[in-house]
């Protein structure tokens, strides 16, 4: 079997900010809401508790965001996602919830260096200033859905696979040295 | 003559010249120089010619008011027409060419129309170019397209590159003068976040020109004060070169950055567009100065006073040596000031006012200048630059008193307060009887989402045309002298650029216009470049004159954004080239662009249309991928489908809504195909939905419909049924699909092997999960083509491995890819309908003979009522039939099915539409399906299909299905 590739195989620009395409990453959809055994059965497969609104509780490889108020993100290795997708169904079995893998629905970036915030304030109406450590956005990179959060001196940006190409070229145009803000 | 004096200029650095060109001509400035000055330094007072009689024009004002002095800027892929020469800084190498003449600045044809100008009155081309009606399209459109015009448009793609940001803030200071320096400080003193922006290179505003003092010190250096002091604030962002340009709802203002205009082909962005959301706004903006409507008052060398003031001051230009000082108002008395202590001589100070004893009026007599009252410009002497003035009373006719020689003429007729950002969201304006001008009404501001002002106005641009906020005292004076006559009001320029006299006002009037929005659009007042920064209160002060009314009863013409022109190129940001739009790719994306294919956009996706060869038409290689599909085996990159997981206690529930049959029943492990209707009853999206366990269904949509149709469920589940226990999740980006189609696509999946795929082990509507050629996969046997065939889903990151495999498999089976038009053809050979071909959003699925998937049991759906409504119930309805034409030919796509006699219209009455057609490579020969009255009732009749070029094309009416009507080739 082949080995699983990301959507740009890990593509990369340097401007006045560092593009790294990463990846594949494992990553499950979890929607349940009200669902008692849920702190649980998270911090099971991430190990880390269940996050408050608009936030998102990294541990190592591994992290949990919330989406919505019944949506959550589930970070996990690639090679982990059936093993998680396993104990989900266990710990929830039962209760009413949909727990499906996305890591193959999605492209991540890093945006890395001092100035990489720059580079998102040209594609996200985000204040950034206001950015929380933790804090994890769902909003926009110019015409596409994105999700970003702050992480290791950097930004994690996440987007559909299909519009991976179109992502590295808004991020590489906005990165353009002498472009910074 | 305009010339560079030997001392002076605060903003230009003489140890840094730059050598620029006009039409051609080297010419030299400095560095801080904008164009006009750069232009004015070496004499070249005559820059453009106006609109419509082509009259000379020269520079006017000394910012973003100017109306004369645009150019085209730049060449080749650089080139930008009608750029102002007031506001472009000037840089070594810089082009510049004069617009609006030919054949050239100095000698233009055009001018002719100056002549004619009697002929050429308000309302013109409305009046003279209505008959006959086609000349306006093939004649005189074209003709006057070509005479009037401003620029050259590019023909060469845009050089540069441009970008948007987004900033936050407590507080957006627009206007970076003493004012809003002011306010800029005291917002940061009280711990906001502050974004100051201006639109020049440099702070302070026009303060420093009249050397006055703020706060006890110079205003020079409280300005340098100033910003040291808010350069050092973390909460404090200045922006210069960036005008804010629009006002918007809840606090967004939009505004233009021009990054590396100065700095052509540095790399840098040329324009940055920000977006900016504040709490709150605040608008220091200034004014602008009026100028005085006197006879040949558009006569190259008569500008603004203050601009006369800036050009001296700030970059070390005399417009002449003798300059004529015309006025209603003190202010112009500093332009006489600063000539004089430049060393310039200014003959005379005509001051319209009766008296004239404040301080500057003291101070000018003082120093020598011979100040007349109550006198006014009978006329300005001169064609292509002013050569002189005729003094006038100003109470009288205009009878000559005196003419003095002069090279320039500075005018001012008091100052507008600029409540452009005031009023872009609904900001009220007053009339000011003191100032002669509207300024804002702080008691009718904008409003925030709670009510509160959302913009406040500070310094001049609210009215206080002081910096000490002592009394101006501005008298209206419309018309120089009051009592001219049309000899001399004819002469009078409103607007500059579009030729609009004071006479054309008052023709308007006379002619009946009485709101000063119509007079507006039929003057063309205002409605050049410059938006009618100079000329709107002067055109609706004459205009309430003619009319007999108060100026504050006609009102204003209605700011909208933007303030100041802005390049399409800022708008558009970074949507150009590559990343113009999303383009969604597959995972096989890459190999499908290896493999020759000629794409086509299905939404955002880009899917193979077909796959050409060397020396093969499209249609040549659709047909080939048809055949060989129903031969041998076809390729399809199926992966755009849209598949929504939904899963629940209460699923199933759900989807029997959904969809107009019943999905509930189906068993785990099988398929079958679903219809969705909108709540109208009209078909609205399609495809087959499989059973994945007790509470869990795949459903899958067209791939166009994949996001609709996962919010349309969302918002039935958040908004309608929120207490039924369904959760959704859409995963069409999770899997790359192949589907494997034709007599030998078992071969193919045997080939790859893993799993047992035979007609016992996966009968036709049914899935199984497993592996092929070792790859994670579900197979699907499903047919949307007639032939036998699977569609394979597996994790989109193994997509392209997965294709591949499949490709090297079949090469021994004779596989090939195809692509959608292939795709096409085979389901309506099978007769299969196509949302959005079969469908508009007005079709019914019982009008396609979907009546089979339509659940006669179920209590409800989506779409029930709706169809039950007595137009859609009705047996008069176009219904979904096939046609084979008489002589095998293909029906135009498009085509009506003609009926007899004509409607009320004189149209020729129909009965029906074709919905697709194509040529068949199965059948060699043109086949159709479409909606016809009574259609299934008519089997055998001959139709007629209308066509583009005329004529008729015959059909006979048949089933839909026109290839193995029995299904055999799939029961296998």
């Amino acid at each position: 079997m082949s080995e699983p590739v990301s959507a740009l195989g890990g593509a990369s620009f340097h401007g006045f900010a560092t593009i790294r395409e990463i990846g594949p990453l494992g990553m499950i959809t979890l929607r349940a809401k009200g669902v008692k055994a849920l702190d649980k059965a998270v911090k099971a497969v991430t190990d880390t508790k269940l996050p408050a609104p608009r936030r998102i509780e990294i541990n190592g490889e591994k992290a949990c965001g919330w989406m919505s108020p019944d949506e959550y993100l589930l970070i996990v290795p690639y090679a982990e996602v059936s093993a998680t997708l396993a104990s989900l169904a266990k710990s929830l079995a039962g209760e009413h919830h949909l727990a499906v893998d996305v890591s193959d629905a999605r492209a991540i970036f890093r945006v890395e260096g001092d100035k990489a915030a720059d580079v998102l304030r040209k594609l996200s109406p985000v204040d950034f200033e206001m950015l929380q450590p933790g804090e994890l956005r769902r909003t926009r990179a110019a015409q596409v859905a994105a999700a970003m959060w702050a992480q290791d001196a950097g930004f994690t940006v996440v987007c559909f696979r299909s519009v991976a190409g179109y992502v590295m070229g808004l991020l590489t145009h906005s990165a353009q040295p002498g472009s910074e803000l | 003559m305009s010339t560079r004096l030997a001392k002076g200029g605060r903003l230009i650095n003489r140890t840094q010249p730059v050598e620029f060109s006009f039409n051609g001509k080297r010419l030299k400035g400095f560095q801080g120089d904008t164009l006009a000055a750069g232009l004015l330094a070496n004499d070249q007072m005559l820059v453009g010619r106006s609109f419509k009689y082509h009259r000379p024009r020269g520079i006017v004002a000394a910012g973003p008011e100017e109306p004369n002095a645009l150019v085209n800027l730049g060449a080749g892929g650089r080139l930008e027409p009608n750029q102002r020469t007031t506001t472009t800084e000037l840089f070594d190498g810089l082009e510049s060419t004069s617009q609006n003449h030919w054949p050239s600045l100095e000698f233009d044809v055009g001018v002719v129309n100056n002549y004619a100008a009697r002929f050429m009155p308000a309302g013109f081309y409305y009046k003279t170019f209505i008959h006959p009606r086609p000349a306006w399209k093939h004649l005189f459109e074209p003709i006057i397209r070509r005479a009037a015009g401003l620029g050259k448009a590019p023909t060469e793609g845009d050089a540069d590159r441009y970008e948007q940001a987004y900033a936050f803030c407590d507080v957006l200071v627009v206007g970076a003068g003493v004012a809003g320096l002011k306010a800029a400080k005291a917002a940061a003193d009280a711990g906001q976040r502050v974004i100051l922006l201006e639109q020049t290179p440099i702070l302070g505003g026009r303060a420093p020109v009249d050397d006055t003092e703020v706060e006890g010190k110079p205003v020079e250096d409280w300005i340098s004060a100033m910003e040291s002091d808010l350069m050092a604030r973390d909460n404090v962002t200045i922006r210069t070169r960036t005008c804010g340009f629009g006002v918007y709802d809840h606090g967004y203002v939009l505004a233009d950055e021009r990054v590396a205009d100065h700095t052509p082909g540095d790399g840098r962005p040329k324009h940055r567009l920000w977006r900016i959301r504040t709490g709150k706004i605040v608008t220091a903006t200034g004014a602008i100065e009026r100028p005085l409507s006197f006879a040949g008052n558009d006569i190259p060398g008569v500008m603004l006073a203050a601009a006369v003031r800036d050009y001296v001051v700030n970059y070390a230009v005399s417009p002449g040596d003798r300059t004529v000082v015309v006025t209603n108002n003190d202010s112009a008395y500093q332009t006489a000031l600063a000539l004089k202590a430049a060393g310039l001589d200014v003959p005379a100070i005509l001051d319209a006012r009766e008296t004239a004893d404040g301080a500057l009026p003291q101070a000018a007599r003082a120093a020598g200048i011979r100040v007349l009252t109550g006198k006014a410009i009978a006329k300005v002497k001169g064609g292509k630059r002013v050569t002189g003035v005729a003094v006038c009373a100003q109470a009288g006719e205009g009878s000559v008193q005196e003419e003095i020689a002069c090279e320039a003429v500075a005018m001012s007729g008091g100052w507008s307060p600029v409540v452009h950002l005031w009023s872009h969201c609904g900001g009220k304006l007053t009339w000011d009887e003191t100032l002669s001008a509207f300024i804002p009404d702080p008691s009718r501001p904008p409003l925030n989402h709670d009510g509160s002002a959302m913009v406040e106005v500070v310094g001049s641009a609210a009215g206080d045309l002081t910096l000490t906020g002592a009394t101006v005292t501005i008298p209206p004076v419309w018309v120089m002298p009051q009592g001219a006559p049309i000899q001399l009001r004819s002469k009078m320029w409103l607007d500059y650029q579009n030729d609009v006299k004071v006479s054309d006002v008052q023709l308007a009037s006379r002619e009946g216009y009485v709101s000063v929005e119509h007079t507006k659009r039929y003057t063309t007042l205002g409605m050049a470049t410059d938006q009618g920064k100079l000329s709107n209160i002067n055109g609706l002060a004459v205009l309430a004159d003619s009319l007999g009314q108060e100026i504050p009863q006609v009102g204003t013409t209605t700011f909208r954004p933007p303030y100041t022109p802005v390049t399409i190129g800022a708008l558009a940001g970074e949507s150009r080239g590559d990343i113009f739009q999303p383009l969604r790719r597959t995972p096989m994306h890459a190999q499908h662009e290896a493999a020759g294919a000629y794409f086509e956009p299905v939404g955002l996706w880009r899917r193979p249309y077909c796959f050409p060869r060397a020396g093969e038409t499209h249609e040549q290689a659709v047909h080939r991928e048809v055949l060989n599909t129903r031969q041998n085996l076809g390729l399809l990159d199926a992966s755009t489908l849209g598949k929504i997981i939904v899963k629940g206690p209460d699923a199933g529930k759900f989807l029997d809504m959904l969809y107009t049959g019943v999905m509930s029943t189906l068993p785990i492990g099988k398929c079958r195909y679903g219809l969705m209707c909108n709540e109208q009853g009209f078909l609205s999206d399609d495809g087959v939905v499989a059973r994945i366990d007790e509470d869990t269904w795949l459903c899958h949509t067209t791939s166009g419909g994949a996001d609709r149709i996962h919010a349309w469920m969302e918002d039935w589940l958040q908004c309608e049924w929120w207490d039924w226990k369904v959760y959704t999740a859409n995963v069409t980006e999770q899997y790359a699909q192949v589907a494997v189609v034709g007599p030998n696509a078992r071969k193919l999946l045997q080939v790859l092997g893993g799993m047992d795929v035979s007609k016992e082990a996966l009968p036709f509507m049914q899935w199984v999960d497993g592996t092929l050629g070792g790859f994670p996969v579900r197979a699907y046997r499903i047919s949307f083509s007639g032939e036998l065939s699977y569609e394979i889903a597996v994790p989109a990151s193994h997509g392209a491995a997965f294709w591949d495999a499949c490709v090297e498999a079949g090469k021994a089976l004779g596989a090939m890819p195809y692509g959608t038009e292939c795709l096409h053809i085979m389901r309506a050979e099978k007769g299969f309908i196509m949302i959005g071909d079969e469908t508009d959003g007005t079709v019914i699925p019982q009008d396609l003979g979907l009546d089979w998937a339509i659940s006669k049991k179920k209590a409800d759906y989506l779409g029930k009522r709706g169809q039950e409504r007595t137009f859609l119930a009705s047996p008069d309805r176009w219904k979904l039939v096939g046609f084979d034409t008489l002589d095998g030919s293909v029906v135009p796509d498009g085509s009506y099915i003609i009926a007899d006699g004509v409607n009320g219209n004189g149209q020729r009455n129909v009965q029906g539409r074709v919905t697709s057609t194509y040529y068949s490579p199965t059948l060699k020969r043109g086949i159709a399906m479409g909606l016809l009255k009574h259609g299934p009732t008519r089997m055998g009749e001959i139709v007629e299909f209308n066509t583009a070029a005329g004529g008729t094309v015959k059909a006979r009416v048949r089933d839909a299905v026109f290839f193995d009507k029995d299904g055999e080739k799939q029961n296998v």
